[in-house]
């Protein structure tokens, strides 16, 4: 056989060292035929691997994959093709560049580890997205191969996730999780950009991605239900979040910790970091996917970590999924069935979904009657018990089984509904399936512990079946309950004891056990009846085969027949057996399953599988939030090179907390001999202004203030611009933790007055209010009118608007009504021919939070007429939408407001020493 | 992530193996084959299995299943999904997925595996990408490659993989610029015995063919998209103009694609268009059972229920069927126990009517359970939930496309409880 193998093989080395490319091509199609089929084609090795350099692509792809698939086998002979793809790592093309780095790091052979590395560098920086995209697959292959490379490929990894194309974020996070996802800080720059090209990465980086980020936001958030445990922690005994997995002694310690932490939290309300917002909205759209995997990852991100209120959202997705290919429900109703123990209320708008179909493959049907088990309660327990007993008619005897066990879970949750679940039960005892009936059996003996006085007739009917019944588990269970409950049956059970010792040598070991059980607690309430029956039990017992049938009955005896030997126990041999026994809690399997990460394999397996990274629990404070920002000029939606290099330009402006695209800093200003006292003041945010600023050191503001010029001799051009700087009574701190702050210059008399926005720019210090905005255009010394300092956004454009438009901008002056809101100043146009009356606000959605104040109805636009209004909006803190329709008396138009970062202020009131203080900061 | 995949034909035979990684021995299959014993149903095997090393992820599909190998923890729906993704593409390239189309084009169904997946990790799933690395075989070509030595691999590089919508090709050219859409509907529903519906819902699916050349930006809208509040898209709809507005803004894909599908679960906008009378009993003496089926229209919107046929699984105990049926035919599968009625168009005037009696194997007692029925029909030019398309624009190109959307209403798990 070896000659004919090899003699074959001859054959095909012949055609590889043709010169002819179809000969070559049809050589390795046959070879990788025999690698599909998984027979050996190893003794081909040098033969083939000649071929590496093969002009012809469909050739040369087939020699790679011979090769990434033997090389390992093959180590010294695999060494010959290295140099080809090192060539084609310098290929002008990126695909040839790409292509040879992924065969390159796929050839499992330890020699080349530095040249995979050195590789791996370059690619990393190539100008195409796509070959950096390859260079971060190949990360964990090298890391796979030799794990000492980690701290040079952490570097690397750190390289590739500032990386800002989309192609190349869902792999270089594949890259962090294989290799060290325990390294979150490497995320905290990163964190703002993952989220926010998160929609456009295709669907498998998604993923990954989104399941990193839930890791993230659990370490770096706060708890949105904070509050929420806490009630549930007092009420019910359920834990949440916190410490499921901790002790039950440490439960006290816990409770203190928690009582705590309520304080706390009563004096300071939860406020939800913007970056958990920025989160949990950009990846909702993706509820939307066509992907399951990406649908369910977004479903157990929002699980984790949205507010109670939002959670919602995501069970209509889910819900959707059920439709599709039958392993996809599975692992769905898997994670829906955990999901609804904690959140019933989610899923009960869709109980109907879970309704079961003959044609539903069994183990289908098993989860969703968990799922409907665990939805069950008082007011929808009837449908549901409709339901059952249609099922309970199936030719599926599994399923039918799995349906009592629920039947029998949803009588011990829902009291009301017990005895009729019990005669239903008992009615099923006269089924012709013993299975049914069996199942039945053990159902109703854990009810039955619940109220046993009430049911003994009960008890009897099952004493009878004991004839005719042969499962073991039924029969065990039979016995048992007439051994707890004889003094209900005091008649029958003597006669049970009877029949059963007659059959006792042929019954199963669980079916003995309970015989003995039985015969002991008959002997100890009615021992004149039952004294021999017992003996003779026990004596069976005593020469069995199994040693633990010996051992109880060795043991009883003892226990019960009291001889000179036996100690003080046998006194108490009735306290042991008869004792009150606690009713058994019948529990879903799925309860406490939500410590392991939803949608995960652990969590399906409810094992820890290798690799799985634990879900922190959440912080009990949180980290500086500081950490994700980023850098002044990459925050911009633009990354250029050249915005780069202009930042490196500026130093000295460089400004960590403030991301102005506009670059607040003219060229006067970096002149400015003095412009160091600038960087001097704004690392003096916060803490300080506490003057009138009680929410200052919640805001993550960095005001950035001018310092004040002491010298009043300065020449007349300096000095008009430091005007500008003089004493400030309101300081606007901003409230995105970005971007310019205004200044204000009011008269020191507390009055909260709104002032035009800019004024005539006079020398006189004291007696002007003056406007004073810090981007450039308002530092020359030049009159400027309002508009011009502030961008202007559109909310509606004439063609949409029917020939109305409207512009709005954030007029960074306080809203009188609500110093929480930002005023938003609406410019209405009418460009249309006719008027248009009766502009006003209806309809308004928002986030949570999120309030409104509408502009007063606007009656009457006349036609090429203009009109302001201004309308104040409280963002929480959140550059989320406000969403509206702007209505007229004929249209509506659905428009919504997005807040910039940075135009997010409210005023502080300060007074000029309290500033001057600030200022010296 | 994927470390193997094995394909598995229904007789356990393995046909072909994959190794993104190290080579794992075909002996980790055996877990499989153990548990596929115990489930009876290829149906019920599970999808995860734990063994001592690996987790063995699995999807049948086709009589076939697909076995992946897993070492580390992975989303399983991640591994799910991708293995659907690989016989769809299959399906897509050849035209099934079956096991001998796949042994008949070993190399293409290997350079296929080979560029969806690096080192376990999806790499290009996207099937105009794979399409225009990797031709799909047709008879013509490999005529000629045969006699030439020419290839199906793509002579150009793939471009698509480098752009930011990689679903469509760059340069598409067509003489014929037509887009055409298929709004499917199919009705969930159970229907208990007296005739009240216990639960309905439907699931609405946009199918498109699109061929239109060059880069076509295409809007659809809706006479009343508020019916729709559950769907999801193909990656190529902007999900914001679909949320502000209520309309599908896309750059299609070029050949034919999923646009959307979507869910309307709210039992009142569900009609039912027929409804059935039916009884099925068993007599303990004489060991028979009688038969009564009567089908009629409902809630039809003036349209004709057409492909109508029910489907029947009865007892074991049922050995054979003697019936009448007034319209179409019926079979009794003895094996299976299938009874199939197939009715055709349905009559208003005329009700089709199945009955006969049973014959039930003697000394059995009878079955306690009545089968359930279940039902196919299909309703042309009509979308049940009453959801249409208003109209279809096209950006970005010059040229006037051919345009046109046709509704089908089916039913997809109809069943009634008896």
């Amino acid at each position: 056989f070896i000659m004919f193998s090899s003699h074959r093989h001859d054959d095909l080395k012949e055609m590889l060292d043709s010169n002819k490319d179809s000969l070559k091509l049809e050589a390795m199609k046959r070879i990788v035929a025999m690698i599909a089929r998984g027979k050996n084609a190893s003794d081909l090795f040098p033969a083939v691997v000649k071929n590496v350099a093969c002009k012809n692509i469909e050739v040369k792809k087939l020699v790679y994959v011979y090769l990434v698939r033997y090389a390992e086998e093959q180590q010294d002979l695999a060494l010959l093709s290295i140099s080809t793809f090192q060539r084609g790592l310098k290929d002008p093309n990126q695909l040839i560049r790409a292509s040879a780095l992924r065969v390159l790091s796929s050839i499992r052979v330890t020699i080349i580890v530095p040249i995979m590395m050195l590789a791996i560098k370059e690619a990393a920086s190539d100008m195409s997205p796509y070959v950096r995209k390859t260079a971060a697959h190949a990360i964990p292959k090298l890391y796979s191969l030799d794990p000492e490379q980690k701290d040079q490929l952490i570097e690397v990894i750190e390289k590739l996730l500032a990386d800002k194309t989309t192609l190349v974020a869902g792999s270089v996070v594949m890259a962090f999780e294989e290799v060290c996802p325990e390294r979150i800080d490497l995320i905290h720059k990163n964190y703002r950009k993952l989220c926010n090209l998160l929609i456009d990465v295709e669907e498998w980086g998604q993923v990954v991605i989104i399941n990193m980020l839930t890791r993230y936001a659990r370490t770096q958030f706060l708890n949105p239900n904070i509050n929420e445990s806490l009630l549930e922690e007092g009420g019910s005994g359920d834990k949440t979040f916190y410490g499921s997995d901790e002790d039950e002694d440490e439960d006290e310690e816990e409770k203190e910790k928690k009582a705590e932490v309520a304080a706390m939290a009563k004096r300071k309300p939860y406020v939800m970091d913007p970056d958990h917002r920025l989160l949990l909205r950009n990846t909702k759209p993706l509820l939307q996917s066509r992907n399951a995997a990406v649908v369910m990852a977004v479903a157990q991100l929002y699980f984790h970590l949205a507010p109670k209120a939002e959670v919602g959202v995501i069970a209509k997705a889910l819900v959707r999924l059920l439709r599709s290919h039958s392993e996809v429900q599975y692992v769905v109703l898997q994670n829906v069935a955990t999901m609804s123990i904690k959140r019933r209320g989610m899923f009960e708008p869709y109980l109907k979904s879970f309704y079961i179909r003959s044609t539903d493959p069994t183990q289908i049907k098993v989860l969703k009657l968990e799922v409907l088990t665990n939805l069950a309660n008082e007011t929808n327990i009837s449908t549901i018990l409709r339901e059952f007993q249609t099922y309970i008619k199936s030719m599926d005897k599994d399923f039918v089984a799995a349906t009592i066990q629920a039947i029998g879970r949803c009588a011990t949750n829902i009291s009301e509904v017990r005895d009729t679940c019990l005669n239903g039960l008992v009615q099923l005892l006269s089924n012709r399936d013993e299975l049914v009936v069996a199942e039945s059996v053990v159902v109703i003996k854990k009810l039955l512990q619940m109220q046993p006085e009430k049911h003994s007739d009960i008890i009897k009917h099952m004493a009878k079946l004991t004839d005719n019944i042969q499962v073991p588990m039924a029969r065990a269970s039979i016995l048992w309950l007439i051994g707890e409950y004889c003094e209900h049956v005091p008649k029958i059970a003597p006669d049970v004891l009877r029949k059963m010792a007659k059959s006792f040598t042929n019954e199963e070991d669980i079916v003995k056990l309970q015989i003995i059980n039985l015969a002991a607690k008959l002997y100890l309430t009615n021992s004149k009846q039952t004294k021999l029956l017992t003996q003779y039990v026990l004596n069976l017992a005593k020469y069995d085969q199994n040693y633990d049938i010996r051992d109880r009955a060795r043991f009883i005896r003892q226990l019960i027949v009291p001889t000179e030997k036996s100690g003080a126990l046998s006194k108490y041999a009735k306290k042991l057996f008869l004792a009150l026994k606690p009713a058994p809690v019948l529990e879903s399997p799925f309860k406490d399953r939500d410590h392991f990460q939803l949608g995960s394999l652990s969590h399906l397996l409810n094992a820890k599988a290798g690799g799985y990274q634990e879900l922190p629990d959440w912080p009990e404070a949180a980290p500086d939030p500081s950490v994700r920002n980023v850098e002044v000029k990459e925050s911009v939606p633009e990354w250029t090179k050249c915005s780069s290099r202009e930042k490196r330009k500026e130093k000295k402006v460089e400004k960590p907390f403030y991301t102005d695209s506009e670059g607040e800093s003219g060229p006067t200003e970096s002149a400015d001999s003095e412009s160091d006292s600038a960087t001097g003041s704004e690392s003096s945010s916060g803490s300080e202004e506490s003057g009138s600023g009680s929410e200052s050191e919640e805001s993550k503001e960095a005001s950035e203030s001018e310092e004040e010029e002491e010298e009043e001799e300065e020449e007349e051009k300096k000095k008009k611009k430091k005007d500008l700087k003089k004493p400030m009574t309101a300081l606007w701190s901003e409230f995105g933790n970005i971007l310019p702050c205004l200044s204000f210059l009011v008269e020191p008399a507390p009055s909260p007055q709104v002032t035009p926005v800019n004024t005539f720019l006079s020398n006189s210090l004291v007696t002007d209010l003056e406007g004073l905005s810090l981007s450039d255009s308002v530092l020359s010394p030049a009159t400027i009118a309002p508009s011009s300092t502030l961008k202007s956004y559109e909310l509606l454009h004439r063609i949409t608007g029917e020939g109305l438009s409207v512009e709005y901008c954030f007029s960074r002056q306080p809203f009188s009504p609500d110093a929480n809101m930002v005023a938003v100043q609406m410019q209405f146009t009418n460009n249309a021919s006719s008027d248009t009356k009766n502009l006003h606000i209806e309809d308004v959605k928002l986030q949570s939070g999120m309030r409104v104040k509408e502009f007063p109805e606007i009656e009457l636009l006349p036609a090429g007429e203009t009109a302001t209004a201004v309308m104040g909006i409280d963002f929480c803190d959140s550059t989320q939408a406000a969403n509206f329709q702007l209505c007229t008396h004929t249209r509506k138009f659905f428009v919504s407001i997005q807040p910039p970062v940075g135009e997010l202020m409210r005023p502080v009131f300060l007074t000029e020493n309290e500033f001057k203080k600030e200022q010296g900061e | 992530m994927i470390h193997s995949l094995f394909l598995i034909n229904h007789l356990g035979d393995i046909f072909l193996e994959k190794h993104w990684k190290s080579v794992i021995s075909r002996s980790v299959c055996d877990y499989f084959f153990e548990a596929r014993e115990k489930a009876v149903d290829p149906e019920n095997v599970p999808p995860v299995l734990q063994t001592p090393h690996h987790y063995l992820i699995s999807i049948y599909r086709g009589k076939l299943f697909f076995l992946s190998v897993i070492q580390t923890e992975v989303p399983p729906l991640f591994v799910i999904e991708f293995l659907h993704r690989v016989a769809d593409t299959f399906q897509d390239y050849f035209g099934e997925c079956s096991e001998s189309v796949i042994t008949d084009n070993l190399v293409i169904v290997y350079e296929l595996l080979e560029e969806m997946l690096d080192n376990g990790f999806p790499l290009a799933t996207e099937s105009n990408v794979l399409k225009e690395m990797i031709r799909p075989p047709n008879i013509l070509r490999s005529v000629v490659n045969t006699l030439t030595g020419g290839s199906n691999v793509g002579e150009t590089l793939p471009q698509g993989q480098l752009s930011n919508i990689p679903w469509r090709r760059a340069g598409v050219k067509y003489a014929n610029n037509e887009a055409y859409f298929d709004v499917t509907e199919e009705i969930d529903a159970i229907v208990d015995k007296s005739g009240t519906t216990v639960s309905a819902e439907i699931q609405g699916v946009i199918e498109a063919c699109v061929k239109l050349s060059g880069m076509p930006d295409l809007t659809m809208s809706f006479m009343n998209p508020r019916l729709l509040d559950d769907v999801s898209f193909h990656p190529c709809v902007r999900f914001r103009r679909w949320e502000s507005e209520r309309v599908l803004s896309f750059i299609p894909p070029d050949g034919n694609f999923t646009l959307m599908t979507y869910h309307i679960s709210s039992q009142n906008l569900v009609a039912i268009p027929v409804y059935v009378k039916q009884s099925i009993n068993f007599f303990e003496a004489g060991s028979c059972g009688r038969l009564d089926i009567t089908i009629g229209p409902k809630q039809t919107m003036g349209k004709t229920v057409e492909d109508l046929k029910v489907t029947i699984h009865m007892p074991k105990a049922v050995l054979n069927a003697n019936l009448t049926a007034t319209q179409g035919n019926y079979t009794y599968d003895c094996t299976t126990k299938m009874l199939v009625w197939d009715i055709g168009k349905l009559n208003p005037q005329k009700l089709p009517n199945l009955r006969g009696s049973l014959s039930m194997q003697t000394g059995v007692p009878n079955p306690e359970e009545n089968p359930s029925l279940n039902i196919d029909l299909k309703i042309q030019q009509l979308a049940i939930s009453g959801l249409k398309v208003s109209r279809l624009d096209m950006y970005g190109e010059k040229y006037k496309p051919f345009k046109g959307v046709k509704y089908v209403t089916k039913a997809g798990k109809f069943q009634v409880r008896t």
